[in-house]
């Protein structure tokens, strides 16, 4: 069973400063990113049973916010993140074909994960507020903009 | 008009209401009916299920009416068209994905769904999209589920959050993918928890061992009394056709508000056990045999007869009704027996004489919440009494403190001020101590070894205080072998802190025990005797001629007499069961009824007298308690024994008692012995009696027996 590092308390201890005592609750979205982050980009019953043990919040709101926002995955998905924005102002700029490139590239269509673990086409992603880049995607919180799709084939080649 | 009022008008009736109430508090007060599903008055304001919309004069849209507080001069319209139409619109909308499969759901005829679907559904759905589907989860054996029914009022998830304090349900995902789930596997597991099943407006949440078994407009719904803890929750049990298919609240806010524990709820299950004892049968050599009602009768009158009075004893489950008790008093007092207790796992007796008459709680239920401190000593009071458990948590949420002095550390879902473990009179003396008390004379030398720890210190300076606070004994307490030194200590310590000093007593009826005289040192409402009879640990010793066992089964509700005391004993047994320890034990078993086949009355811990009358068919020959108990009376000669019903006996107990009319003062605890003993400060002197163990009726439920609880307590 996976525990939380000693690094992961660290951060979430700095986390919890910042709110008032006895709201440890505001704290579950922080730390649970903490811990996403620290396990290969995805969350375990054990992990989230962990993080509400240590905010001494029961486990069932731990699961409630993990399971609300699509930014957590409470399943095994490759380690590498890719969410290609399928939004307005990117999908006038060619996202779909974009989208069409990189599923026939990778093999998978989105919301699955490459069979090497690899690679997780994130299932669906909202504006990320890069309009001025369009067409743009995220891969493990970092922002590529103008893509075109020998600079994606670069972008997922570089990934290790 | 006092400040707090103000005038609103509902329907263009004019309605007073308190300030800062929501619309639904009003309405409700009136004959105006408001739709909702997810407003509950003993729980949190959520207004997700829209349903209670209403027209508010000059309000620019329809207002949910559990949300929208009132407002002086406000025009409240329930039933205009624009207030209809908002309600028929939310209901077109919250049927979207609720399946149509009312004939093969068990909450038919009961739903609120159903029921204002009548009243505000269209009659042809307008919607042809795919429809949503949940899995649904195991949660236990109590409650069952059928999650795509679930219309997301979350009163069960505001109600783990609130009331018991476990949030074992949530709502989990979003959108169009949200439900209420547990999320891993996991049973529900709190002795309140099952009342979801009354919360849960539609028939996603359901009672399991009730599924399938009859539809609710078939059932007789007959008030009664629940027959487990000292509390007397009021219930309803629903018949048919005589059988008892199953028990809901019966809604009381002086004892239970809308609640009952799990443990009333399912108890009723073992009145249809496949143990039950189903006609009067007799040991001959070695072998059990059916004998009929007369005979049996007949036989036990004549070893009545013959038996020497100080060779027989009369042994009574804590749960029979106070009509069995006096019958029972009554007999033994014709046969000069004084042989006779239901105080059946109790081990310290040396201060019985100084018992209060009755042993109460002291205040009632419903002031439990209104202390400021409470201290509970020797007891596991979720499990023991889970309504009193319930008020604590009460108390303690609104500010209380709460004190637990308790050998074993129990769980609690509130915060505990001061956790008291390990020995309870050590930690008694050292809180004493901390209070700067005197200790009793017999316990000098031990308390001058006493030095109180920072955290009966805490506590003592919590009690410092001027406010109203309960001190609380609970079946630790009791059962202990140094019982009389608890009370002592605890009766010093609420003395010095001006608390209240209370039991939670074992069964349902151990105050009328008391007042009956089933007991060995007193007869009827308190009278003395001039012969103390044998405590239970003195009859388990010596081998008697004769015991009359009233539903006390031996080694279970009777842990200290084991059947190799009985080998030479004669054993009458009135009983539900045939169990195997009465079947080693016994030589004559009379079937009685259990607590749905008998009227009679209960007396809870509060004092409060509540009756009640039969409601199953006797389950084979059985027959109710107290009807046995005349009949041997009466073949015994016995005069004025002629009883034609219970309500006479009631009616000859009130009489009695208004001749002796009986005080309750409590006595000044004592100590009859010098207590220096080793063990004294030991801890696990005595083990607490699971939750589904205590009596007969539980021990025979299956359904309880397949909880998580029960498995917890085979395994310790």
């Amino acid at each position: 069973m996976k525990t939380l590092s000693k690094h992961a308390k660290e951060k979430i201890d700095l986390l919890l400063e910042r709110f008032p005592e006895d709201r440890q609750r505001s704290a579950i979205i922080g730390a649970l990113h903490i811990v996403q982050h620290e396990n290969t980009g995805y969350l375990t019953a054990e992990l989230m049973n962990e993080v509400a043990e240590y905010l001494s919040i029961p486990t069932m709101q731990v699961y409630e916010v993990a399971t609300f926002y699509s930014m957590f995955n409470t399943m095994p998905v490759g380690r590498h993140n890719v969410a290609i924005c399928t939004n307005i102002s990117c999908m006038l700029r060619g996202a779909d074909e974009i989208v069409d490139h990189v599923e026939k590239k990778l093999g998978i269509k989105i919301g699955d994960s490459t069979a090497d673990g690899k690679i997780y086409l994130k299932r669906e992603e909202e504006c990320l507020a890069a309009c001025c880049g369009a067409p743009m995607m995220m891969v493990d919180h970092h922002y590529h903009e103008n893509l075109t799709l020998d600079k994606i084939d670069k972008i997922l080649g570089d990934l290790d | 008009m006092s400040d707090d009022l103000i005038e609103i008008e509902i329907d263009g009736k004019s309605v007073q209401a308190k300030k800062g109430q929501m619309i639904i508090e009003a309405t409700d007060t009136t004959s105006s009916y408001v739709p909702r599903f997810c407003y509950h008055s003993k729980l949190s304001i959520a207004a997700n299920c829209r349903m209670c919309l209403v027209e508010v004069e000059k309000a620019p849209k329809p207002l949910p009416a559990c949300a929208t507080p009132v407002a002086a001069g406000m025009k409240i319209f329930t039933r205009s068209p624009y207030a209809i139409a908002a309600q028929k619109a939310t209901m077109e909308f919250l049927l979207i994905n609720h399946p149509l499969d009312c004939p093969i759901c068990d909450q038919g005829g009961e739903c609120e769904l159903q029921d204002i679907a009548m009243g505000y559904g269209r009659g042809i759905s307008r919607y042809n999209d795919n429809k949503r589907v949940v899995k649904d989860k195991n949660i236990g054996p109590l409650v069952s589920t059928d999650m795509t029914r679930c219309i997301h009022c979350t009163r069960c998830v505001r109600f783990g959050e609130e009331i018991t304090g476990v949030q074992d349900l949530g709502t989990v995902m979003r959108g169009e993918n949200m439900r209420i789930d547990t999320y891993v596997e996991k049973s529900i597991d709190h002795e309140l928890s099952s009342n979801i099943i009354d919360l849960c407006p539609v028939g996603a949440l359901n009672n399991k061992p009730y599924r399938y078994s009859a539809r609710s407009w078939e059932m007789i719904q007959h008030e009664t009394i629940a027959a487990h803890d000292c509390v007397g929750s009021n219930i309803y049990a629903h018949a048919l056709r005589g059988t008892v298919k199953r028990v809901v609240p019966r809604e009381n806010e002086a004892i239970n508000e809308t609640w009952i524990s799990d443990r009333d709820r399912f108890s009723y299950e073992g009145i249809y056990s496949d143990e039950r004892l189903m006609s009067p049968m007799i040991k001959k050599d070695d072998q059990w045999q059916e004998i009929s009602w007369k005979d049996a009768l007949i036989e036990i009158v004549e070893k009545l007869k013959v038996v020497e009075n100080n060779s027989a004893a009369v042994l009574a489950s804590p749960n029979s009704t106070l009509e069995e008790f006096y019958l029972l008093s009554r007999l033994s007092d014709e046969l000069s027996i004084s042989n006779i207790d239901h105080r059946l796992r109790m081990v310290d007796f040396t201060d019985q004489l100084n018992d209060p008459k009755i042993p109460l709680l002291g205040i009632n239920i419903a002031e439990i919440e209104n202390c400021k401190q409470i201290v509970v000593v020797g007891s596991d009071i979720r499990k023991e009494a889970p309504i009193i458990g319930h008020r604590i948590r009460k108390a303690a949420l609104s500010g209380a403190q709460i004190g637990i002095i308790n050998e074993n550390i129990n769980e609690y879902f509130f915060d505990v001020a001061v956790y008291l473990s390990e020995s309870i009179i050590g930690n008694l003396l050292g809180l004493l101590s901390a209070l700067n008390g005197e200790p009793p004379e017999e316990m000098r030398d031990i308390f001058k070894q006493i030095k109180p720890t920072k955290e009966q210190q805490k506590l003592a300076a919590i009690l410092n205080s001027e406010d109203k606070k309960h001190f609380i004994l609970g079946h630790l307490a009791i059962n202990h072998p140094y019982a009389s030194a608890i009370r002592l200590l605890s009766a010093k310590i609420a003395e010095l802190t001006g608390a209240v000093l209370g039991f939670i007593t074992e069964g349902s009826n151990a105050a009328g025990g008391h007042l009956m005289g089933v007991l060995p040192h007193r007869g009827f409402a308190g009278s003395s005797r001039e012969i103390i009879g044998h405590s239970i640990s003195e009859i388990s010793e010596n081998n008697l001629d004769l015991l009359l066992l009233f539903n006390a089964e031996p080694g279970k509700d009777i842990p200290n007499l084991s059947a190799e005391k009985l080998t030479d004993s004669l054993v009458i047994a009135l009983t539900p069961y045939a169990t195997e320890n009465y079947k080693t034990t016994a030589d004559i078993m009379l079937p009685i009824g259990t607590f749905a086949e008998t009227s009679g009355t209960y007396i809870n811990c509060e004092e409060r007298w509540q009756s009640f009358s039969g409601i199953a068919n006797p389950v084979g020959e059985s027959r109710p308690g107290w009807k046995v108990l005349r009949a041997i009376g009466s073949l015994l000669g016995m005069s004025e024994f002629e009883f034609e019903s219970s309500e006479s006996v009631l009616d000859e107990i009130s009489q009695r008692l208004k001749d002796t009319p009986m005080s309750n003062e409590i006595n000044n605890f004592s100590l009859q012995n010098k207590i220096n003993k080793k063990d004294l400060l030991d801890t696990h002197l005595v083990q607490s009696v699971p939750m589904y163990e205590v009596d007969s009726v539980l021990r025979h439920s299956a359904s309880l027996q397949l909880t998580p609880e029960a498995s917890r307590s085979d395994s310790t």
